[in-house]
């Protein structure tokens, strides 16, 4: 569908982005501003980024949110290619429709709700079982949750486009279905793995509204100290350590993107010319 | 749930918004007849099982009982005395309670309201942004994608807070307009229903132009020119062949932006006024604030079920792709 853009079509499609983008350059611009004030720009500096350094509160957070994000991204990533794979190669088994379900709910299941209905199942587990107490172990279950259900739809995706001709020719050849899983396909949805990985981990580290709900006294992430910071007005040493979680993050998809398509042509390369 | 981006989005958002599974290979067959598939169906069942749908059980049955000073901070629906045996306690006077504040039913409408014009808002400008890069050329494309795509990455929070920055008395917005003499007071944005209305569209937005790229993108060029060879005008071609074939990318928008706006809690809390009460903020205030656990149980009860027929929409027609 190539032909001449209408003017509108393109200032429409202009402001959209400027609209997703003003915001965000703004922030990055005002983090290296010398004034406190946000409306004053007070010359170029970078106090505002040596200043997180010393701030032990923020830092704790960060660590914890890490922490919490890496453990939950690896597990959902696991869980959620189980599930992918039982979605995309298993046509009928007793739960299937449970477990699509389950799988799509909480891409658009409000945030609140979950983060209350999860609290309310750990506080009644710790009645009966004495297990989980409510902090780092409630949170990462109930990032897990979550982050399976995107992990899931990434890895089925990938999973279904997947050329099913190699695994075949693989178990013609004697090979088991469990092996030429493994040797033939998961290397072709690798990228999906890593994708999926990094949108848990995303997703994870900036949750603020399940994790307020589910965790406990002094276990707070990171999304829950800037919160309370940003509640009580803009403030410049956020602007620093938001533009460094904007950046940082930007950089790293960006990266794994272009990595991730190099492979992909190397590998389209491999299989036309031997 | 804020919003996933991977590296082939594209391909993602066809899968969400065309969600078709192939008939398995009769190959397949052989793995599907051994008992070890259970090895890879039960983890992800349990685990969802246990922690994202039994939840709901647990919510439903603390709506019904009452608020008590112990941890957790309420009663008991069912009790054992001696003499009595087991009784079930189950007290509806939480769900009277929300009929009776006219807060919640206030509540309630104004977040249905807010997030649907926001939807239809985030329709009429995500359209034509989609439709646009669905007709660039393919590099293009990519880089528009990545463009569309990179906000979703960046944290949902920080976000909120940057438009903030933007719209505040004395933000960029202000400055700006000042500065150039196109007001000469400040505009008051924050803290009312048109800075919720911003944040839900800038925060939005993104998960509106994917589904629809990607049922437009797909969209059969031939058709298109049949409908130009046999005399349509283009605003013609694009009522009766482009719009109607896009259907199914509206409804996929829609609802990624219409449910999760109805339970926003970040929005109307960092930029909305008092005023501004989204569900999301009752139940908020009502947990942390009020520490009335049943309440708040029962006010997202009837929150769910309001949501149902959304939901409902959103997965009959993501299940009825997936079955053969």
């Amino acid at each position: 569908m190539e032909k001449r853009h209408s003017p509108l079509l393109l200032s429409i499609l202009c402001l959209g982005i400027a609209l997703l983008y003003v915001p965000i350059l703004t922030l990055i611009a005002y983090s290296f501003n010398a004034s406190p004030l946000v409306n004053v720009w007070g010359g170029f500096s970078t106090m505002w980024y040596a200043e997180l350094i010393h701030n032990r509160q923020l830092l704790g957070a960060a660590l914890l949110s890490l922490e919490v994000a890496v453990t939950a991204s690896t597990v959902a990533v696991v869980l959620g290619t189980l599930a992918a794979i039982a979605l995309v190669r298993f046509a009928r088994f007793p739960g299937r429709l449970l477990l699509t379900g389950m799988v799509n709910a909480p891409l658009v299941m409000p945030e609140i709700i979950t983060g209350i209905t999860q609290l309310l199942l750990f506080v009644s587990m710790l009645q009966m079982f004495s297990w989980p107490h409510r902090g780092f172990t409630t949170i990462v279950l109930s990032h897990v949750a979550f982050c399976t259900a995107y992990a899931t739809i990434t890895v089925q995706s990938r999973l279904q486009s997947a050329d099913r001709s190699l695994e075949e020719a693989a178990m013609d050849l004697g090979s088991g279905p469990a092996r030429a899983f493994i040797e033939i396909t998961l290397p072709i949805i690798a990228p999906a793995l890593l994708s999926s990985w990094l949108l848990s981990f995303t997703l994870s580290l900036d949750d603020l509204v399940i994790s307020s709900f589910v965790s406990g006294p002094g276990a707070s992430t990171l999304p829950m100290v800037i919160y309370s910071k940003v509640k009580l007005g803009v403030s410049p040493d956020i602007n620093a350590l938001a533009s460094l979680i904007i950046i940082g993050v930007g950089v790293c998809v960006i990266a794994a993107g272009y990595l991730m398509r190099r492979a992909q042509r190397q590998r389209e390369l491999e299989t036309k010319f031997p | 749930m804020r919003l996933w981006i991977w590296t082939n989005p594209v391909h993602t958002y066809k899968f969400i918004a065309h969600n078709s599974l192939k008939a398995p290979h009769s190959v397949l067959m052989k793995l599907t007849a051994r008992p070890g598939r259970w090895l890879i169906i039960l983890p992800p069942l349990l685990f969802l099982l246990v922690f994202f749908l039994i939840p709901f059980a647990f919510a439903f049955k603390i709506s019904f009982a009452e608020v008590a000073a112990r941890v957790p901070p309420f009663t008991d629906i069912l009790s054992s005395s001696p003499g009595r045996g087991l009784q079930l306690t189950l007290s509806p006077s939480n769900y009277q309670y929300l009929f009776t504040d006219e807060v919640y039913g206030y509540a309630y409408l104004y977040s249905l309201r807010t997030a649907f014009f926001s939807t239809l808002i985030c329709l009429g400008l995500g359209y034509p942004m989609a439709y646009a890069i669905a007709r660039a050329s393919k590099s293009t494309q990519n880089i528009l994608l990545l463009i569309i795509i990179l906000p979703f990455w960046t944290s949902f929070l920080l976000r909120v807070y940057a438009l903030e920055g933007i719209i505040r008395d004395n933000g960029m917005l202000n400055t700006v307009l000042l500065h150039l003499g196109v007001i000469h007071h400040p505009l008051h944005i924050m803290r009312t229903s048109l800075a919720v209305y911003l944040g839900i569209i800038y925060s939005y937005l993104p998960f509106m132009v994917l589904p629809l790229f990607a049922t437009l993108e797909k969209l059969d060029a031939t058709l298109l020119e049949a409908a130009a060879d046999l005399g349509s005008p283009p605003w013609r071609t694009f009522i009766d062949v482009t719009l109607p074939l896009s259907i199914p990318g509206v409804i996929a928008g829609s609802m990624l932006v219409f449910i999760p706006a109805v339970g926003e809690f970040v929005i109307p809390s960092l930029l909305g006024g008092p005023d501004n009460l989204m569900i999301g903020r009752v139940l908020w205030d009502e947990f942390f604030g009020n520490h009335d656990w049943p309440v708040a149980s029962a006010v997202a009860i009837a929150f769910l079920v309001l949501l149902a027929g959304p939901i409902a929409i959103y997965q009959y027609y993501n299940v009825k792709q997936l079955e053969p």
